[in-house]
């Protein structure tokens, strides 16, 4: 029992829990903007890997580390547009499109990440973001650490969270958002285009997955290998439905993944005897627990999956 | 009078099929005007190229002397024009507000005026009498109510022209009443409005002036005051049609009892200690204000749950096990209530839904396999003598108008030659030349020698198809009475629950 007390009160636990969740914020952000509209997008594991690619290229060719994530989020686009044109205009299945823009932009990646670095047994790294401490906030004791001593694009996430709240729950825009993705054809009534809402939006969707990627590669781990976002996109689609399709609830669900994921890691050091692997297995097997739980009385977007053709029901 | 709306010329191809030609119309201000026509004459499309839904191949749309801009709904609805689809568009997760306010205000505006926006719903749901929760999840509304919604979203954006497309398709007898009398209400308030139809009583009783479109062409204009049911009916199809009159009966065995049947909420009401008795080659007619227990009624004994108490007979023996397939195989046909969700699965083949509900008997399949080359021939003959227009054996059912999609449905339940019907409103959403011909083939079925338990809420289809008829209000059923005997006033008084009249038939006739 003692060694759960010393990993649950340390501080280091805490802050890497902030520091695992946001990858899985921003993408659970980003899956939770294309589905309200009414597109699943799977593509979300290839486009992550992209970004972490691009960001990380950008600032390893000399830029700063922002223009890193800004690069990385319009390349995520970039891929959303693709994603968006192939599903919306043309109505393709959704699941299809989705899986092989993942293994296009996966390789994609590999293949351009190949071509800038040919040779090198030991990937290249870049000067990673450093925890910045906000004044005053980070002198609080242990809360002050946890939350105001983390790195930027961390607070970027939190900030996404109250933004795309604030958007889908209290703008006209975000009514028109919530509507594309319950009945297009009421929205078309109206006389707002859903086709062009839904690109959109899913353009902006991919452009947060692409950020998420970025983070690992420029303030996880420094430096791009081909496997790296290894099913964090995948977590991201499940803690959309976990979450309901609302924002507050995906940072909880994302934030809960990132709590058993650090424990899980300080658990394979604290125990001994028990091979790592069933530790690795934690933080999913407690995720499928917490979906049961959570997604039953999830309210789905009742067009989700539903290309939208004028005229036609 | 103010002339609000003005269409000139309007012609739409679809390929080689003309939908609206040269069609020409007008509204003035405060009038109530029906537009008139089968299923297929091309009124929507035509109320789709004023709303902008559709672009006109030629011709002017004019809103209070102003021609709109082709093709953009924004342009109508800023014109005050306003649609209610007879399809709501509304998104049931989302409240009545967020339907109405969805597209009110500037799309990139950082704050939606939400209290602003609830005391207009408000106010307006008061000045027009449509009562709405503002934040009622639009799930959680009858359909009725979901209307409501749907005008007030239309008066929301400032209509002062509102059309509505069939606006009593879904609608019980009620709520549809209701409707009318806000309807009219509204031309009070300055609001013209146009309403689509095929039904001519409604039409008869609610419009001021009657457009009658016929394959796309306006073929007459009159004042509803000085036209009748007959010449509209003449006028929308075509030719004279006339419902079948129904030759006199020779009852024969009882073919299906039910003693003293209750069941508790299956599909709306329950029954309470329903009995009546059904003989071969009559027709028992069962009428009544929807969600009176007609749903539970038809599932019934149709086998899709049995009672709490009581027992059904069929032909003299108690049923046992209530399931379909076991009453298909004593001999019941099914036409459901509703073709689309229960009737018919609307993206498989007409094939595969003509033989879906005998699969299992030898003729359509063998050894766990599907007689294709025998279910494909009985589709086809089928559709040849039911006449069903538009089908083709392997396309898609959903495809099929409504009326063509009940010919299939009765032509599939009397190919298998049932002794006992059941009809849950047979002819709901049909226009008048697809009611005759369903009318004509129950009376056809009754000819055979079979049963029909006719279950509906229309007093002409019941007066006219039925030998006796008996009211269904509040889960139970009043004694039947001899249709000569019967007339509309009577039936309203049964249909109210007032059984004194019939009860003394029932006794008349015991001694």
């Amino acid at each position: 029992m003692s060694v759960l007390f010393d990993i649950l009160g340390a501080v280091g636990m805490w802050e890497a829990m902030l520091r695992i969740g946001t990858p899985l914020i921003l993408g659970t952000l980003g899956v939770l903007l294309c589905e309200r509209v009414g597109v699943l997008n799977l593509g979300i594991e290839g486009i992550m890997t992209f970004g972490a690619m691009v960001g990380w290229l950008t600032v390893f060719s000399g830029a700063d580390l922002w223009t890193g994530m800004l690069v990385a989020g319009l390349g995520g686009a970039a891929f959303g547009l693709l994603h968006a044109l192939l599903t919306v205009p043309l109505g393709l299945s959704q699941h299809v499109t989705g899986l092989g823009i993942t293994l296009f932009a996966s390789s994609f990646s590999y293949y351009v990440f190949r071509l800038a670095i040919p040779t090198s047994s030991q990937p290249p790294t870049v000067e990673p973001f450093r925890p910045a401490d906000i004044p005053v906030l980070s002198d609080i004791p242990f809360l002050g650490q946890v939350l105001f001593s983390q790195t930027g694009p961390t607070y970027l996430a939190l900030v996404l969270v109250v933004v795309l709240a604030w958007v889908l729950y209290r703008t006209p825009l975000g009514l028109a958002l919530r509507m594309a993705g319950e009945n297009p054809h009421a929205l078309d009534a109206q006389g707002i285009d859903p086709i062009r809402l839904r690109i959109g939006a899913i353009m902006a969707g991919s452009a947060l997955m692409g950020m998420g990627g970025a983070f690992l590669t420029l303030a996880a781990f420094n430096s791009f290998f081909p496997t790296m976002v290894q099913g964090r996109g995948w977590i991201c689609v499940a803690l959309v439905v976990f979450a309901s399709w609302k924002p507050a609830r995906a940072l909880l669900g994302a934030l809960l993944f990132a709590f058993f994921d650090a424990f899980q890691l300080r658990l394979q050091t604290a125990v001994e005897g028990v091979p790592y692997q069933l530790f690795l297995m934690l933080p999913y097997l407690l995720s499928i627990v917490a979906l049961i739980v959570m997604a039953r009385r999830a309210r789905v977007p009742q067009a989700l999956m539903q290309p939208y053709r004028r005229g036609e029901r | 009078m103010t002339r609000v709306l003005e269409l000139t010329g309007i012609t739409k191809r679809f390929g080689a099929l003309a939908a609206n030609e040269d069609v020409s119309l007008h509204l003035d201000r405060g009038e109530i005007v029906a537009l008139l026509g089968e299923n297929g004459a091309g009124k929507t499309t035509l109320m789709s190229i004023l709303f902008g839904h559709y672009t006109a191949d030629s011709g002017l749309v004019k809103v209070e002397g102003r021609e709109l801009p082709p093709g953009r709904s924004r342009a109508a609805i800023q014109a005050g024009v306003g649609m209610v689809h007879q399809h709501f568009a509304l998104a049931p997760n989302l409240t009545v507000l967020d339907n109405v306010m969805t597209g009110t205000e500037r799309l990139w505006s950082p704050r939606s005026a939400r209290a602003a926006g609830r005391a207009k719903l408000v106010a307006l749901s008061e000045r027009f009498g449509l009562r709405v929760d503002p934040d009622a999840l639009v799930a959680d509304l009858s359909v009725g109510e979901c209307q409501r919604v749907e005008i007030l979203k239309a008066l929301y954006n400032d209509a002062r022209i509102l059309i509505l497309d069939e606006p009593t398709a879904v609608l019980t007898a009620q709520e549809a009443e209701g409707l009318f009398a806000t309807l009219r209400q509204m031309t009070a308030e300055g609001l013209s409005l146009i309403f689509i139809s095929h039904k001519l009583h409604e039409v008869m009783s609610a419009s001021d002036r009657v457009v009658v479109l016929r394959r796309g062409r306006v073929v007459a204009e009159r004042r509803t005051a000085e036209t009748s049911r007959a010449e509209l009916a003449e006028l929308m199809v075509g030719r004279k049609v006339e419902r079948p009159a129904r030759p006199p009966a020779t009852p024969g065995k009882v073919l299906l009892e039910g003693v003293d049947l209750s069941l508790a909420g299956h599909g709306g009401a329950s029954l309470h200690g329903v009995s009546f008795r059904l003989r071969a080659g009559e027709t028992l007619g069962v009428i009544g204000v929807s969600g009176n227990g007609q749903t539970t009624l038809a599932g019934l004994v149709s086998g899709l749950y049995p009672p709490d108490a009581g027992e059904l007979l069929v032909d003299g023996q108690a049923v046992r096990v209530f399931d379909v397939p076991h009453a298909i195989a004593a001999g019941i046909g099914r036409i459901p209530e509703d073709r689309n969700a229960e009737g018919t699965i609307g993206d498989m083949s007409t094939w595969e839904n003509t033989v879906l509900e005998r699969i299992w008997s030898p003729r359509f399949s063998r050894r766990g396999m599907v007689r294709r080359g025998a279910a494909r021939r009985a589709t086809e003959e089928i559709i040849r003598d039911y006449d069903v227009r538009g089908a083709s054996v392997d396309g898609r059912i959903r495809l099929l108008s409504g009326g063509n999609m009940q010919k299939l449905i009765l032509g599939r339940v009397l190919d298998a030659g049932p002794d006992i019907l059941v009809a849950a409103q047979p002819s709901r959403g049909l226009d008048e030349g697809a009611i005759a011909g369903v009318h004509e083939r129950l009376l056809e079925a009754r000819g055979r020698g079979a049963g029909v338990l006719l279950i509906s809420e229309d007093l002409d289809e019941v007066i006219g198809l039925s030998d006796r008829i008996c009211a269904i209000v509040g889960g139970r059923l009043s004694p039947a009475i001899p249709a000569d005997r019967a007339d509309a006033r009577m039936l309203g008084l049964m249909m109210a629950g007032d059984w004194s009249a019939a009860e003394q038939m029932e006794r008349a006739d015991a001694v």
